[in-house]
Order: C-alpha cells, then structure tokens, then sequence
C-alpha cells in the first residue's frame, strides 16, 4: 500500500506529527478554497496557521474537524490515516475546536454546557458529579479557573473562552485548534489565555492557532504555516522569522506594518459632547455620561474591549439610536432625541459615518456595488435626473470613478456587494463616506476582516483625512491600530470614559488595566 | 460571479417547474381515470383556442395583475401582504361609492375616478395594519389575514342593509349606469378590425394593468421610493443607518400595494358586473400571491404569470364543464403550479445552476 511506503520513509526521520495532512483539496463549486494542503503538526507544539481572509484557513480546519469534506487528499494523526466525517469523529480523534463565535448555552451552568453531548447516561447526576471532578483537576492543572455552577450568561468573555476549551479537554482532546481566540479578550485576558496555551503544551497537548495578528503569532507558536489564496505557501519555525517576512508572505508584496503619519496640527472644536447618556431597549444604560471634546484635524481613537458602549457611542452620533445629554457639532447642537433628525439629516450637516458592522448596517449586500454607494446620499440632487427619477447613469458613472480612487476590486460597480471581498466592501463604504468630505467622520472598527494589503491602504485614506483638517473619532477593538494611528486616546469601559492618553505615553498595560476598568493610577 | 444567465433565471427556472407541475397534474388526472392529454386539449382549446376563451383568460389575467403586482410591491419592502383579498373587496366598494354619487357623463371620466377611487379604498384598508406593524409591532401576515374576513364581513352588511336597492331580494348595489361601462376587448380591437368575441368580459381595465405593470417597474427601479422600499426590504438595520424611516416607508408601501389591489375593482366591479355583488373577488387577492412568487416580484414577470393564472382559471372552468374531472382537480392543478413556481423554487434553480456551471466550465 501507498501508507507503507511513505510511513516507513518517514519513520526513521522523526516520530510521528500529531497531525499531517497530506494534499488536502477542496472546491466550492468554482471556487477552489483549499489546492493541494500539505502540513504537518508536531507533537506537543503550538503550530500557528495565518493569512489573509479568504486564504482558506477555515475551510481547512473545517476539513479537519469533519464539517466539510476534502475532494482530495488524507488526514493523518499521530501517524494513522484516519476518516473524519463529522464532528463527532474529530472529537473521537482527540480534535477539539474553540470557535472565534462560542457554541454555548447561555443559561445553561458551566457544568451543563460540559456535560452537554457528552453525557455517560440518561440520568444527568453522575455526569454532573464527574465533570465537577474532573474541573477541578484540570483547573489545577492549566490555571483553568471557572465557576463550575455559574450561568454562561454571566461570565466574562474570557471565562466563556475557557468553558470551551475546558469542554474539549473534557472530550479528551489532545488536539487544540483555536479559531481566531483574542479578537474578543483585553490584553489581560489574552495574556492568561496563552499562559493556559503553554501549559497545555507542557503536558503534551497540541495547539493550533488561527490568527491574524503576528504579534500573538510571534509571541506564542512554535511555527507557523502561511496561506495565501487557498494554497499553503510556507512553514518556518518562528524563531527563524520576523512579522515583516509574514505579513510579506501572507500579501505577496511587501507591506508596511506601521502608519505612517505627521504629528497632528489640531484646529478649532469639531465635536463636543457632554454627559450623553444612551439607555437601549432593555432598559440597560449603555453610555453613562460620556464628555469628549475632538478638534479638526485630529483622530480621537476610542479603545476598549468590545460591548462597553463604543457601538452606542458611534450609533448615537450617527443619529442611529436616540440618547440624552448635550453635544454640538461645529458649535451647533445635535438634536440627540431623533426627535428631528435621522442617519438623513446627520449627514446633511457633515457627520459621515462607517459603522462597526460593514454586514448588517454599512451596505446592502444583495445590492450592486453602485447601488451601495448612492446609499444613504440617495437624496443628494446629483444622483437625481428630475423630480420623479434617480439619475443612475450618473450613479454608475459616480460609483465606477469613486472605484478606481480607492483601487476597489473587481472594479465593476455592477457587481452585488456579498462578491467582494471584505477589504473591497470596506473601501466600497470608506469611498462613499470620505469622498463626501464630512468634517466629522465616525469610524467603527476600519480593519475588521480586512486583508492586510487593504488594512496599509485604509489607515493612509483615514490619515489622509484627518491631514486635510478633518475630526475623526476612531473606534477600534485593536489596541495596535488605536496606538499606531490614533492623535489621541480615550478608553472605555462600562459605558465611560475611563481616562485619555497620548499614544506617545501609553504604555500597552496601562491601557489594559483602563480596559478592564481599573483605573491605573493618576493620569 | 453570475451563478447563471439572467434569462436561465428569469424564464428557464419557472419552464421547468412549471412543466414538471403539469406532468405531475396529468399523473394525478390518469390516476383518477381520465385522460390527461385530452384534459390538456381541452384547458388549452378552451382558455387560448378562441377569442372568446382568450376573452376570459384575460380578464382573469387583470385582475391577477393588480393583485400579483400588490403582493410583489410589498415584497420588495419585505412585507408579505396576504391582503390583497380584502384590499380588493374594498376597492369595490371604493367603484361603487363613486359611480354612484355622481351621473357620470361618460367612461371615460368615470373611469379615473373609480381607479382613484378603487385605490383609496384598497389603501386605506392596507393602512390599518401597516400602522400596527409600523408602530405596534403587529405581525403583518396577521393582520392583513384577518382584514380579508372584516372586509367581506362589511361588504356583506354594506350590500344587505345599506346598498341594496328598496324591493330587491339581490344582496347588491344598483346598476351603476350605462354611461359608466367600459368598453370591451372586442370594441376596443375592432377599432383596429380585429374581430374578437362579443360575449366575454374583457375591457379595457386590462390596459389600465399593463400601464400599472410599467409604472410599478419604474418605482421600484428607478424612483428614489423605490429605491428606499428596495433597501429597506434588503435590510432594515441598514436602511435606518442611511436614514430611511421603517415607519414611513412601511407606511407608503402598504398604501401603494393596497391601492393596486384596490384597482383590481375597476376591471370586475366596474368593467364585468357593473354593479357591486357579493364575493367579486373571488380570491383573486390569493392568487395575486402566487403570481408574485412565480413572476419574482418583477412587475414584468408578474404580468406574465398573470396570464398563466389567467389561462388555469379559465382553462380549468372549461375542463369542468366538458369533461366529469370534478371542480376540485382544477385546483390541485393551480395548487401545483404554485408548489412548484413558488415554494419549490429551489429544487429546480440548483440543478439548473449546476448544469450551467459543468457546462460554462467545459465551453471555458
């Protein structure tokens, strides 16, 4: 048999990978997601896998936890070919995955959420008494503390993080494979989630870490294999590398990891807002009075942990969402109630707005590309051929030029907006928002799911703005993008404004401490 | 990416579906002892063999228009109205109130009136439960459901105990006049010398349609309107980012698709009966539904599959006067086109996308 040849070859070399995946390929219709994998996965290491969107790197650990099969190739643990056709398979071959979007029962206990699949029988006491046991060893063992009575709903991001992991290693995982796993964690908690990464990997365990973020991948793996558009182009030891060299092998070109940017020259007040309170549907205060003042030609970056009221504060400005308090724009008022104003008229006095979630509020995405960029200037009398009807000649026209200025590809404006990519919708939104030349422009979260070649190209336009006198308000969950591109710093947490800093003296943990609501000395 | 040609999309899609549901329509006439061939000889003979059948399909075929296009317009907001049936009841009453408050001089001023008419009822019957899904969070699928009953409940109480004329045993309103008929398919035609069947109801309400066919593609493809009644049904979140009001737009929608739904009384209020009876509608607010999903909410497509609607109705009232296949299969065949048209759409869209990709792949 083929096995035999290649196993005895291997033998001799070095004992088996805990995982080797031989030629895996996969198609979705005409889109070829993964061509001819091949990798393989040390023992007791901590392998990470990076690329861009879209380079294929969920697929391929969807293949390898049995949501997805291969068109081709093999699967190898430890050494044995094995089948996975589902997940109950992977579970079965020592796989566990940790999800970026936790698959958690919200009001169900953290030894429920454990047991749940995984019971020994119909009567749920035993299992119950054999999971509280065994918690208690693994929290031990890995600093894996988690209240084993508590209701998901309660816990902390991070906590919920180590429920999943906690319930793969109750699964008897030895393979770990982590999608994404800090996106949503301050910096302390992504601390104590690699503390608990390497002392998994101390008692033997396997870790896979998918990421976008070189400097956890730097900080943390053993190795690490780069994709690029559904190919496997390059596995090196990380010690032997650098970010510069993976961020070059992740585009193709050569990127540049730092904005470039002049001090900023602030000029008079743009935007002043003081005590703004906003209460949501259910009753919770989201903003408990808010003050902030953001002059012309600066960039105010708004860091935090996602959830402490940055959307409300983008959403509330942007005339989205209703709130009370004070603030003035240019030194006219604001009307907060929505009592006379909407995203309509927000707009006509200056205030554009890229909102967080480019999916669900910054474009239609069954719309056409130039459909999405008359969107929410549809009013204007530009995009009007009389009273009656839209002038979408010009629209096309309009759409097709605002393209080629921010290089969006393909460059077709006919094109629905679900079939770009997440770096060209990003620029489909920035193109309709920049280019009306707002004096105040509110930005949520520019790079989420962007390439990196479109992230270099984003923070330039954004920077570009603020040198052509604009004020921008940056929200950002990335603490490195807030430092590398903001003038100046407020954190929030719960709702306020935990303290401004200078990105100059921001130091990384003090600024986590402000995140996590500790307030970190005097300022 | 096209997944396929717009054309594979807009014509070969519902072909297929539309064939495999007359195939399974014949099984199902051979299985209760009939034949099916000579049943489809007589459905086509009988709706599209002579002007006098074409008479019929068409007439039916405007009031599918009316009702298809309601249905289709609130599609795009995202909005399901189901009651189309009501909002048409309403649109007769809507006739009725004006051609008989005034002696029309002649049609062709009454018959603005009564569209302007027919609409405003239809609208304003539509506007009850736009505003309690607007404000009140009232699912519109309800509401418009339990607006049909109202409607015939009033109709009814209108027709017995206000707008019947004294000494008549007729549940009906008077005649409207003979100034105020339209004139029909065959007079219109023979202007042309084309001769066509004296004997059927259609009249000139069918062009009324075909207009409102064109004016509801220009709103909804190239007015600002349609544009925010596009982007609202696409997502809501969205559309209040860019400022477009969910009231308002939930508000004009509505008003617009029951007006159209009301307009359907012009056509069998004002054009075939003359006089408002009891149960005009005669579901053709449901039909309307069907219509809309086969011709995908597209005002063109609606105008088509209005004219298949039409060709069933009419096909199957022949079928059941010629042949013992009882009233009922009629039905189960409307009811398989719809299955298959509408809610099984996908079943043939895939395997045809599939066929178009192999096929691309191997011309590539």
């Amino acid at each position: 048999m083929v096995i035999d040849t290649q196993t005895g070859r291997q033998a001799a070399a070095a004992p088996a990978p805990a995982i080797e995946l031989r030629g895996i390929s996969k198609s979705f219709g005409p889109v070829q997601a993964n061509k001819d994998i091949s990798i393989r996965v040390e023992k007791g290491s901590i392998h990470g896998i990076i690329g861009e969107n879209g380079a294929g790197k969920s697929t391929l650990m969807s293949i390898l936890y049995g949501f997805y099969r291969a068109d081709a190739g093999e699967i190898l643990i430890n050494g044995a070919p094995v089948d996975i056709p589902d997940s109950q398979a992977a579970i079965r071959a020592g796989i566990g995955m940790v999800f970026q979007h936790f698959k958690l029962v919200e009001n169900f206990s953290v030894l429920e959420n454990i047991i749940l699949g995984a019971e020994d029988g119909a009567l749920l006491r035993p299992s119950l008494s054999k999971a509280r046991r065994a918690l208690m060893d693994l929290a031990r063992e890995y600093e894996l503390n988690v209240d084993p009575e508590a209701l998901i709903e309660n816990l902390s991001v991070g906590h919920q993080q180590r429920v999943e992991i906690l319930k793969a290693l109750y699964r008897q995982a030895d393979i770990l494979i982590l999608d994404e796993p800090t996106g949503v964690l301050t910096p302390a908690e992504a601390d104590h989630l690699f503390r608990i990464l390497r002392n998994l990997k101390r008692e033997g365990k396997t870790i896979i870490l998918i990421t976008h973020k070189l400097r956890e991948i730097m900080e943390i793996t053993d190795a690490v294999s780069v994709m690029r558009r559904g190919e496997m182009i390059s596995t090196v030891r990380t010690a032997e590398t650098t970010p510069e060299q993976l961020a070059e092998l992740m585009v193709g070109r050569k990127v540049l990891l730092r904005v470039q940017k002049t001090p900023a020259k602030p000029g008079a007040t743009v935007l002043e807002v003081e005590n703004l309170r906003v209460v949501d549907d259910k009753g919770v205060e989201r903003l408990r009075g808010i003050d902030l003042t953001l002059r012309a030609g600066e960039i105010l970056g708004i860091a935090g942990v996602a959830g402490n009221g940055q959307s409300e504060l983008l959403e509330v400005l942007a005339g989205i969402t209703t709130g009370t308090g004070s603030a003035w724009l240019n030194g006219t008022p604001l009307d907060l109630t929505g009592r006379t104003s909407d995203g309509q008229t927000r707009r006509e006095s200056g205030v554009a707005h890229v909102p967080e979630d480019r999916h669900r509020r910054g474009l239609i995405l069954d719309f056409a590309a130039w459909e999405n960029v008359a969107f929410g200037y549809h009013h204007r009398p530009d995009y009007q051929k009389n009273a009656i009807f839209m002038d979408n000649a010009a629209l096309l026209q309009d759409t097709a030029a605002k393209m080629a200025r921010f290089d969006v590809r393909p460059p077709n404006p006919r094109l629905a907006a679900r079939n770009f990519s997440g770096g060209n919708q990003q620029k489909i939104v920035l193109a309709r928002e920049i280019e009306r030349n707002p004096d105040l422009l509110l930005i949520g979260q520019p790079t989420r799911g962007v390439d990196i070649g479109a992230i270099e190209f984003i923070h330039q336009r954004i920077v570009e703005l603020r040198d052509a006198g604009k004020a921008i308000l940056l929200v950002s969950v990335e603490l490195d993008e807030i430092l590398s591109l903001s003038d100046r710093i407020a954190v929030m947490f719960d709702g306020r404004i935990m303290g401004e800093r200078l990105p100059g003296d921001a130091d990384e943990r003090e600024l986590g401490l402000l995140m996590a609501g500790m307030k970190g000395g005097p300022a | 990416m096209e997944r396929m040609p717009k054309w594979a999309d807009a014509f070969l899609v519902p072909l297929i579906s539309l064939l495999i549901a007359f195939v399974i329509s014949g099984l199902v006439i051979l299985a209760i002892g009939e034949n099916p061939v000579e049943a489809m000889r007589i459905m086509v003979s009988g709706a599209i063999g002579s002007s006098y059948g074409w008479g019929y399909t068409l007439y039916y075929a405007t009031n599918f228009m009316f009702t298809g296009l309601a249905v289709a317009v609130a599609f795009h907001a995202g909005l399901f109205n189901i009651g189309g049936e009501g909002q048409a009841t309403l649109g007769g009453l809507g006739v009725a109130t004006v051609l008989l408050s005034f002696s029309w001089p002649h049609w062709a001023v009454a018959l603005p009136a009564a569209a302007v008419g027919a609409a405003l009822f239809g609208a304003a019957w539509a506007a009850i439960p736009a505003w309690l899904q607007a404000r009140r969070g009232s699912h519109i699928v309800i509401t418009t459901i339990m607006f049909n009953f109202i409607a015939a409940a009033l109709l009814n109480y209108l027709l017995v105990n206000v707008m019947r004329p004294a000494g008549s045993m007729d549940p009906s309103s008077a005649r409207f006049g003979a100034e105020t008929v339209l004139p029909r398919l065959h007079e219109i035609l023979g202007l042309v010398g084309i001769p066509f069947s004296r004997a059927s109801p259609a009249n000139i309400s069918l062009f009324v349609a075909l207009l409102a066919c064109v004016a509801v593609w220009a709103l909804i493809w190239r007015t600002r309107l349609g544009f925010q009644i596009r982007a609202f049904g696409k997502s809501e979140p969205a559309s209040v980012y860019a400022g477009i009001s969910p009231f308002r737009i939930t508000m004009y929608t509505m008003l617009i698709s029951g007006g159209l739904a009301g307009m359907m009384a012009i056509n069998n209020v004002m054009g075939e009966a003359n006089r408002l009876i009891m149960n005009a509608v005669e579901g053709a607010g449901f039909i309307g539904i069907a219509v809309a999903l086969m011709g995908r909410s597209h005002p063109f497509g609606v105008c088509l599959a209005a004219i298949l609607f039409g060709f069933l109705y009419q096909g199957g009232a022949e079928l059941a006067l010629w042949t013992s296949i009882p009233r009922e299969l009629i039905v189960v065949i409307q009811a398989l086109v719809i299955l298959f048209t509408g809610a099984l759409d996908n079943m043939v869209r895939l395997p045809v996308e599939r066929a178009f990709r192999r096929f691309g792949r191997r011309s590539a």
